[in-house]
């Protein structure tokens, strides 16, 4: 009697979450693959071939390299500091550093005009620098400008996955290398790093899927088509020019974000595996 | 407590001027800066103005709207997302690691592709839409399309967050409760619920942060109505910008208000890990 | 003590150094010899501007030998106009209101008297407000009376967020005033009944047309006459525009930038791009792309597309859009008295 109605409790959770599982996540998906190829295999070829998509793709690796490169090493950096070192405010440090994860990515955006910006307060230190070093670096409505909100969005994404590990580590194997006067990259390459291996990858996967996607932050500070555009900005752009042909088109791109999507999720789960395995 | 105290005085680890020194200088050059700057702006306002933005109608409205459906988004979330988690952890069937794979979706896929394929989806010449249509509720551009926005973007917070706790729990656990005549409803909110407490707490504190300060994905489905009562927050601020008039310090002050409060969420949710890790670790 | 502050200063200098070597990498390096025109302009001017730049492309080569390549922006008009201000590096602008081009002058971008600069103010077309119906015309829509019966369905943009939205809301307004002799309650009164029967309010024009035609809401668009010509276009036999009995004249400026065409020696290729606008042929261009062409002649060669007749008024029946923004689109002004009844 009890097993018959422990079975039919399992089916009906699992038939749940199918339900729930199907309607949010695989109906949207399949309805951006549905519209983006209504108009046939040549038109989405077409379509994500045009120039505007290829320079958008360009930006958008060239974006997600430079974020992931700084989160990385901000992170490793951050997750060392906070859990092996006692000091003065770092509660507050540590919350500091999950902002990004809540504000809104409008804000983000917002904030760095108003900082560098022409009519920001850091527009005369950019001008001084750009006339002593004869450069002409924009910070806003540039490339570097979308790297830099890029950045901020994806900012705790690689912290934040190591530093529950090292917490659960203790400092005790760390402690005993440098007992035995070992050098701080030892104590990293050798001690440290076997254990937030996994951990380390996955919050990159992480943070290269939210950067291709980050949408609200990028497009306060990006406005040309063609030059500073990323791709989700292009598919607004497309769905904005809003006859039925660009609306295709702009599903077409996004299929091409999906795919990536995707294969960020295959990585995952592939790191995923390896993880567990190891533990 | 010994070792504290030893970590506290000082600690034999080497890098901690390095690290420190990065972490500090990083955060405040991406983060800090930039943000306290824009915060700035809203201080230019006298305090009478700036209450009276943030009490008029249509702002107050903003929040509410923000505020409840990322909340009502969130429980949807914990429930949903604790039965996908539990049904991931300790059932086999046939296309449980597709689904687990495909939790994140919603992390990846970029929040204007998701707000696109909703509001698609859901108006009344999507399939889903002309369904639900027929049966007389109407999603895109309403309250609800917000909510499944929501919905959407938040869940693998919470799946996520429980997940390994449930992955921990020993299943023996629940087993001697029931053999001890529990009712499965009795065993799940006595055993196993207080565990996953902690976790789906900071999931939902995390899924609501993000739901209130949500454009992307909310912008296309929401149809922007005062009327309706479907601007949402970021919505508010966008048109503060955008508008004739520009105004920048209304869109800083609200932008403020609404950091505030995702800043004391978080702070919530960490004292939340807190108390927990240290429950679990007593 | 003093060693491990001395390390963490260190530190934080190499680190700031890191970061703007990094970020400086990100910078575009495509200074080719191509002289570049950067054109800030709106939302429905997309079309327009992806043709006029092809015909002035070949044009400047002709003329002078050298290639160019204009890069285009477009979003909502204020917001453009925001950008420019704030370090978006537009050579020129085109935008929906003088009013936006003004805030940039005010910024001291433009030099005063940019308005004088090109011939009819600075506005080489003009548009105007008209109603897009579904085919059949249901609901029997043909002036502004019928969008504030009961059961229409009624479709335009956010005034807060949408230069295009306060034209629609003034034209409704200016009839409103003929119809009741300036009895301002009717007045606030009729508006207030339009603006309930508005179900979607999107935050941009383009948005608007989108959630009307492509996602099937509303009975009526109020929309610009460019717009709804476009989507006849495009849709050929589903929609049918309606020309109200009175409507007003949206007049587009343009203007060069000059802080920036200054900077990037693009003065005069700026000033060429621009006049080159009210030549015969772009003219004809503008024309064959929905907007009325601000020379007459050329402008009776389009009176089969345009209702030349329609009684339009303009932005000085409203004192100028200063004053236009002032009493009615500021915060709780007729606009938000209106909006929340």
């Amino acid at each position: 009697m009890k097993e018959r109605r422990e079975i039919i409790v399992k089916w009906m959770l699992i038939g749940i979450s199918f339900l729930f599982f199907i309607i949010m996540l695989v109906l949207p998906l399949l309805e951006v693959i549905v519209r983006a190829l209504a108009d046939g295999w040549d038109s989405y070829c077409n379509a994500i071939s045009a120039d505007h998509t290829l320079s958008a793709l360009k930006v958008t690796l060239i974006a997600t390299v430079i974020a992931l490169a700084v989160n990385t090493v901000f992170g490793l950096a951050a997750a060392w500091a906070l859990t092996k070192f006692d000091f003065f405010g770092r509660n507050v440090l540590s919350t500091l550093i999950d902002i990004p994860f809540s504000i809104s990515p409008v804000i983000a955006g917002l904030a760095f005009i108003m900082t560098f910006g022409r009519s920001g307060w850091m527009a005369p230190v950019l001008d001084w620098i750009n006339q002593t070093l004869g450069t002409d670096i924009a910070l806003v409505f540039s490339v570097p400008g979308v790297v830099l909100a890029t950045i901020f969005v994806t900012f705790p994404f690689v912290s934040r996955e190591i530093i529950p590990i090292l917490y659960a580590q203790g400092s005790d194997e760390e402690e005993a290398a440098a007992l035995m006067g070992a050098k701080g990259f030892t104590i990293f390459r050798k001690i440290t790093f076997p254990h937030i291996k996994w951990g380390l990858l996955y919050g990159m996967i992480l943070c290269t899927a939210r950067a291709f996607g980050e949408f609200g932050a990028v497009y306060a500070i990006s406005k040309t088509r063609g030059e500073t555009f990323t791709l989700p900005l292009e598919i607004d752009a497309l769905y904005m020019t809003g006859s039925a042909d660009s609306i295709t088109q702009a599903f077409a791109v996004s299929s091409l974000l999906v795919a990536m999507a995707v294969v960020i999720l295959i990585g995952k789960n592939i790191v995923e595996y390896y993880g567990r395995k190891r533990k | 407590m010994k070792k504290e105290r030893l970590k506290k005085q000082h600690s034999i680890i080497p890098g901690r001027g390095m690290t420190l020194g990065i972490t500090i200088t990083m955060l405040s050059l991406f983060i800090l800066i930039p943000l306290v700057s824009a915060m700035l702006y809203s201080f230019r306002m006298s305090w009478k103005d700036f209450t009276e933005l943030i009490t008029r109608p249509n702002v107050t409205q903003a929040f509410a709207t923000s505020i409840w459906c990322s909340l009502i988004a969130a429980v949807i979330n914990c429930i949903f997302g604790t039965i996908l988690a539990w049904v991931l952890v300790r059932y086999e069937f046939p296309g449980k690691r597709l689904m687990d794979a495909m939790i994140e979706l919603p992390f990846a896929l970029p929040t204007a592709v998701a707000g696109i394929t909703l509001t698609k989806m859901y108006s009344d010449n999507g399939f889903l839409g002309r369904a639900l249509e027929r049966v007389g509720i109407r999603v895109s551009y309403t309250r609800l399309g917000i909510i499944i926005a929501m919905v959407f973007i938040g869940i693998p917070f919470v799946v996520r967050a429980v997940q390994p706790i449930l992955e921990k729990l020993p299943a023996a656990h629940e087993e001697a409760a029931l053999m001890l005549g529990a009712s499965r409803f009795t065993t799940f909110r006595k055993v196993i619920f207080p565990e996953i407490m902690p976790a789906l707490l900071s999931g939902f504190g995390l899924a609501l942060a993000r739901g209130i300060g949500e454009y992307g994905s909310v912008i296309y489905i929401s149809g922007n109505s005062e009327k309706n009562g479907t601007q949402v927050v970021s919505y508010i601020i966008m048109s503060k910008l955008n508008s004739g008039n520009v105004d920048y310090e209304g869109a800083a002050a609200i932008a403020l208000v609404l950091l505030i409060l995702s800043f004391l969420m978080l702070f919530l949710i960490n004292m939340i890990q807190h108390f927990a890790a240290r429950r679990t670790n007593a | 003590m003093k060693n491990f502050l001395w390390k963490t200063v260190a530190w934080m200098l190499s680190a700031c150094l890191m970061t703007g070597v990094l970020v400086g990498c990100g910078k575009n390096s495509g200074s080719d010899n191509k002289m570049k025109l950067t054109n800030v302009s709106y939302d429905p001017t997309r079309e327009l501007y992806e043709n006029y730049n092809k015909l002035f492309a070949s044009h400047y080569k002709e003329e002078t030998g050298k290639e160019i390549e204009i890069i285009q922006s477009h979003g909502g008009s204020g917001s453009q106009a925001r950008s420019v201000i704030e370090g978006n590096d537009a050579d020129v602008v085109t935008l929906a209101l003088a009013h936006d081009i003004t805030s940039i002058e005010d910024a001291g971008m433009i030099e005063a008297g940019w308005i004088d600069e090109f011939s009819k103010n600075s506005s080489p077309y003009t548009s105007t407000i008209v109603f897009l119906v579904r085919k059949g015309n249901e609901k029997g829509i043909a002036d502004w009376d019928d969008l504030i019966k009961d059961g229409v369905d009624v479709i335009t943009p956010d005034p807060k967020s949408s230069g295009g939205a306060c034209w629609n809301f003034l034209a409704a307004w200016y009839y409103t005033k003929e119809k009741y002799q300036n009895d301002e309650t009717q007045m606030k009164d009729f508006v207030s009944k339009l603006y309930n029967n508005v179900s979607v309010m999107d935050s941009g024009a383009r948005g608007a047309t989108t959630t009307f035609v492509e996602n099937k809401q509303g009975d009526v668009l109020i929309a610009w006459e460019n717009e709804a010509l476009l989507t006849l276009e495009q849709y050929p036999d589903e929609y049918e525009l309606i020309t109200p009995s009175i409507s007003i004249l949206a007049e587009p400026s343009v203007a060069i930038v000059d802080e920036n065409a200054d900077k990037n020696g693009t003065q005069e290729a700026a000033k060429e791009y621009l006049e080159y606008l009210y030549t015969d042929e772009a003219q004809r261009l503008i024309g064959e792309n929905y907007y009325r062409p601000s020379n007459q002649t050329i402008l009776q060669e389009f009176s089969d597309t345009f209702d030349l007749n329609v009684r339009l008024c303009s932005i000085d029946d409203f004192g100028g859009w200063d004053q236009a923004y002032e009493d009615f689109f500021a915060d709780d002004k007729i606009f938000d008295e209106i909006n929340g009844k």
